[in-house]
């Protein structure tokens, strides 16, 4: 996208929507942009600077509006372009959008100015997304600290930044993607008519949603008006045929359905039986799996036959079968309007032309195909195996096979006198001369003891008890305040948000600030590792030297507080120092590893 | 035993199954005698009975070559002893832990000395469970169950897969592990255990007052332990024992297929016989070669 220089589009200018708008050419400048009409002596001459502008407006390029470009000044008035396709109005809409944000604020010229850094560093962003990183800083002030103190500094670039927060600037662009709507559920019901009480007429409306509705849910009148109109008689003829064929369907009357289509042909088409569905849901019913029978025996449908087939007069009565077509069933109705809303809609065509919505249509319906047919024999041979008479599967494992446990739970003796631990240290080797039946003679003496003498009075002194019980009331108290850091001990309340609120304010905030600031800086030194380029090498220096500084501002905030929290607060720092610290080692150890490297090439290849 | 009509069956009942340690080595040693000891734990035992009417104590002896289920207070005969200076409890269990200990002596006579001064803390732990395990087959209504670990003897590496095997059958079955151990260093197969099953472990600072400790951490049953605070270890010694010199080991080898832990490099997987290292060939075998990885982890 060329930021130098001027961009010129044809444009028309119209002062309202409704205004057929002047030909012309816009000259988008530096701090301005310019409208020269073609026609030399029309008065739409404009020449309006960037400062005076508000915002901007344009139509989406998926509706099927003409490309506009709609920009509002501070006074209230807006000036609309309608340009000649999308992509002249994105590019005027992008310098006007820059321009906007130029005026804005002192968090644009940061951004325009890394953002230029980085164009020069061949990347491309849009305007969109420098709208949605500012619109998200606003909202997030953390975000914006840490983007001014990083970004604003120099210790990260914007991209760098912004890499780790994709999933920001993503969702973001999800939430706009817009809304389909889909068919309405009462498509019946919008083609009643309505009677005029007095005369013989019937009134239908028709709109252009009704008609690509009515196509959706009949695809024997789409086709017919597809073979019929224009070329054998017009719209409107083809729509009173149709509304005629409705009005005859409504009042249930077989008989007269039949003799009308007797006489009229195209009539006919309406009132039959759908031909193209049904051939649809005969395939449909083939993809069904080939072991359930969905045929229904004609005898199975009582509901249609008279007296529901039961015979009174002990003959069977099976006429008006020539005017069964001509019936309409309320239950087919809803069964396929309920198919065709769930489909949705499709929305490539244009919806003020019937005939391109009709093209659409058809074009959207499945051919049979000829794999079908092989496809559902491959099925039927796969249902109709039987499980229990397939030879079993090898499954390529290995058996698991425990050898004799004697190995491994037995004790080696000869090792294990070898490998004492360090628990046993050299009183306990020198106790061990006692033979055997001496300590078990001392055993045997002691419990002798207490059965001639029996229990004592008091087992235990109280003096010991007392010390006993101070002892484990101690430890219990201690142990909650030593596992502050370990959160596997935890016993009850939490201890560490009770100590964090009990700081105050200030201190608080720094404390949490810097966590956050640390642990941005830590992500980002430690993805640079292992140090493959350049670049890299220069970016994990500032990240340490930012890492330092915090460390030091760390240190002092811990001699800054007092001395009642001083405990909390070194609690609270030690892991923000250990971290640092180890990400610190590690950057030594490897500064000293590439030293020793290219000490030992001093061809310099290190 | 006869049932119990449903009403007495409240919460805390209790079964308490104590792991005594008969280890004649140690306490030969020990600065608390054992008599001293003895009679703290009587006193102890009589107190849990007394908390409940349905509380059940079984106390099962660790020696040094074998393990025996010296008192069930459930199946003891209510009579005292002749001169009744002890209450029942107290004469029974004495007489079985006397024959125990003559047994112990005997068998180690037939046995070698050699060996560390441990006791078989695998093996009365494995007893403890077959008869929790019986308890909890019982019927609907059983007390619920703990195991208390009065150890004073150290750690024998040897055993530590038995025990590790036996900690993870009481985590399954949820019966936590407590555990006061008398010895002089912490021991890690104690920790570990009450660590994984929820128990309490501790280590008396004040032999002496051991009843005062037991009344005061080890009495409670399972239900109230919910409402109060009991004393959590700082740490917990997490060191695994490897399988081929069973020597405790902070860093070792490990069978990626069976998880046994091997302090030197192997060829070959003792437990399991998978061979490490080697490339799937192309020739497609009978036995079915896998690649198995061995390699160094951090055990901890």
């Amino acid at each position: 996208m060329s930021r130098a220089g001027q961009v010129i589009k044809r444009a028309k200018y119209k002062t309202s929507i409704k205004d057929p708008g002047t030909p012309g050419l816009l000259t988008m400048l530096e701090h301005r942009f310019v409208f020269r009409p073609s026609d030399p002596t029309s008065p739409a001459k404009l020449d309006v600077p960037f400062q005076l502008l508000k915002g901007q407006k344009n139509t989406r390029e998926g509706s099927n509006k003409p490309p506009w470009l709609n920009i509002t000044n501070n006074k209230d008035g807006s000036y609309i372009f309608e340009f000649e396709s999308y992509p002249d109005l994105h590019a005027c809409r992008e310098i006007i959008a820059n321009a906007l944000e130029a005026a804005k604020g002192s968090s644009a010229p940061t951004i325009t100015s890394a953002a230029n850094a980085s164009s020069s560093a061949n990347e491309q962003f849009s305007t969109a997304e420098l709208e949605l990183r500012m619109k998200l800083m606003q909202e997030d002030s953390e975000l914006q600290k840490l983007h001014k103190q990083f970004v604003g500094s120099g210790v990260l670039t914007e991209s760098e930044f912004w890499a780790t927060r994709k999933r920001l600037l993503d969702g973001d662009s999800r939430r706009k993607s817009k809304q389909r709507v889909g068919f309405k559920s009462s498509m019946i019901l919008d083609i009643k008519p309505m009677t005029d009480g007095r005369m013989n007429k019937v009134t239908f409306n028709l709109t252009d949603e009704i008609k690509y509705q009515i196509f959706a849910l009949k695809p024997a009148v789409h086709q017919a008006f597809i073979n019929l109109v224009p070329s054998k008689m017009t719209e409107k003829d083809f729509w009173n045929k149709y509304f005629r064929a409705e009005y005859l369907h409504s009042t249930k009357n077989a008989v007269a359905a039949a003799a009308e289509a007797a006489e009229d042909e195209e009539l006919a088409i309406f009132l039959k039986e759908d031909e193209i569905l049904a051939r649809e849901a005969r395939q449909k019913i083939q993809r069904v799996d080939p072991t359930l029978d969905m045929e229904a025996d004609q005898g199975d449908d009582y509901t249609h036959i008279p007296d529901h087939g039961i015979f009174r007069d002990g003959n069977k009565d099976m006429t008006e079968q020539q005017n069964e077509q001509y019936r309409r069933t309320l239950s087919q109705d809803l069964n396929r309007q309920g198919a065709v809303v769930l489909q949705g809609r499709n929305l490539d065509a244009d919806p003020e032309d019937p005939r391109s919505i009709a093209e659409a249509l058809m074009l959207s319906r499945e051919d049979p195909s000829d794999s079908a047919a092989q496809k559902r024999l491959d099925r039927i041979t796969r249902m109709t195996e039987i499980d229990d008479l397939r030879e079993s599967h090898d499954h390529p494992v290995a058996p698991l096979c425990i050898k004799d446990p004697r190995d491994y739970f037995d004790t080696q003796q000869a090792n294990a006198l070898r490998t004492l631990d360090e628990s046993r240290t050299g009183t306990e080797q020198t106790k061990r001369k006692l033979t055997t039946e001496e300590a078990y003679g001392s055993l045997k003496e002691s419990i002798s003891k207490i059965k001639s003498f029996g229990l004592s009075n008091s087992t235990v002194k109280p003096e010991v008890a007392l010390m006993v019980i101070t002892l484990v009331r101690k430890e219990l108290s201690c142990g909650l305040t030593q596992n502050i850091s370990s959160t596997k001990y935890q016993l009850g309340k939490n201890p560490r948000e009770s100590i964090l609120d009990g700081l105050p304010n200030r201190t608080k905030e720094e404390l949490l600030h810097h966590w956050t600031s640390i642990q941005e800086l830590l992500r980002h030194f430690w993805s640079s590792y292992p140090i493959t380029t350049s670049s890299l090498y220069v970016k994990i220096g500032r990240l340490k030297d930012a890492m330092s500084q915090i460390y030091r501002q760390l240190e002092e905030i811990k001699e800054a507080v007092q001395s009642d929290f001083r405990h909390q607060v070194s609690l609270l720092v030690r892991p923000m120092h250990q971290a640092l610290d180890a990400a610190f080692q590690h950057y030594e150890a490897d500064l000293q590893k590439r030293a020793a490297k290219s000490g030992e090439l001093p061809n310099g290849n290190g | 035993m006869a049932s119990v009509p449903s009403k007495l069956y409240a919460d805390d009942v209790s079964l308490l199954m104590v792991l005594l340690d008969t280890n004649p080595f140690f306490w030969s040693s020990s600065s608390l005698p054992f008599s001293k000891y003895l009679s703290h734990v009587l006193t102890f035992l009589n107190s849990i009975l007394l908390l409940n009417q349905l509380n059940q104590v079984v106390v099962i002896a660790t020696g040094y070559s074998s393990c025996s289920y010296i008192y069930d207070s459930a199946s003891a005969p209510g009579q005292g002893s002749d001169q009744g200076r002890m209450p029942a409890l107290c004469s029974h269990l004495l007489k079985k832990l006397e024959e125990f200990v003559a047994k112990d002596e005997q068998l180690l006579k037939e046995g070698s000395a050699e060996g560390i001064p441990s006791s078989l803390l695998s093996g009365s732990l494995s007893m403890a469970l077959c008869y929790i395990q019986k308890v909890f087959r019982s019927g609907p209504q059983h007390p619920h169950p703990r195991i208390l670990c009065l150890q004073g003897s150290s750690d024998g590496p040897e055993q530590y897969v038995a025990i590790m095997n036996a900690i993870f059958s009481a985590q399954r079955s949820m019966v936590p592990i407590d555990s006061c151990y008398m010895g002089s260093n912490n021991s890690a197969f104690l920790q570990q255990a009450s660590y994984i099953t929820g128990g309490v472990y501790l280590k008396p600072q004040q032999p002496d007052g051991l009843l005062q400790y037991l009344t005061t951490v080890f009495a409670t049953d399972l239900h109230s332990r919910a409402f109060l605070q009991l004393p959590k270890s700082a740490g917990v010694d997490f060191r695994a024992s490897c399988f081929c010199h069973k020597k405790t080991i902070d860093t070792g080898y490990i069978c990626s297929v069976c998880l046994s832990i091997f302090c030197k490099h192997h060829k070959k997987c003792s437990t399991c016989g998978s061979v490490f290292g080697q490339a799937q060939s192309e020739v497609p075998s009978t036995t079915n070669k896998k690649r198995k990885s061995s390699e160094p982890l951090l055990v901890s």
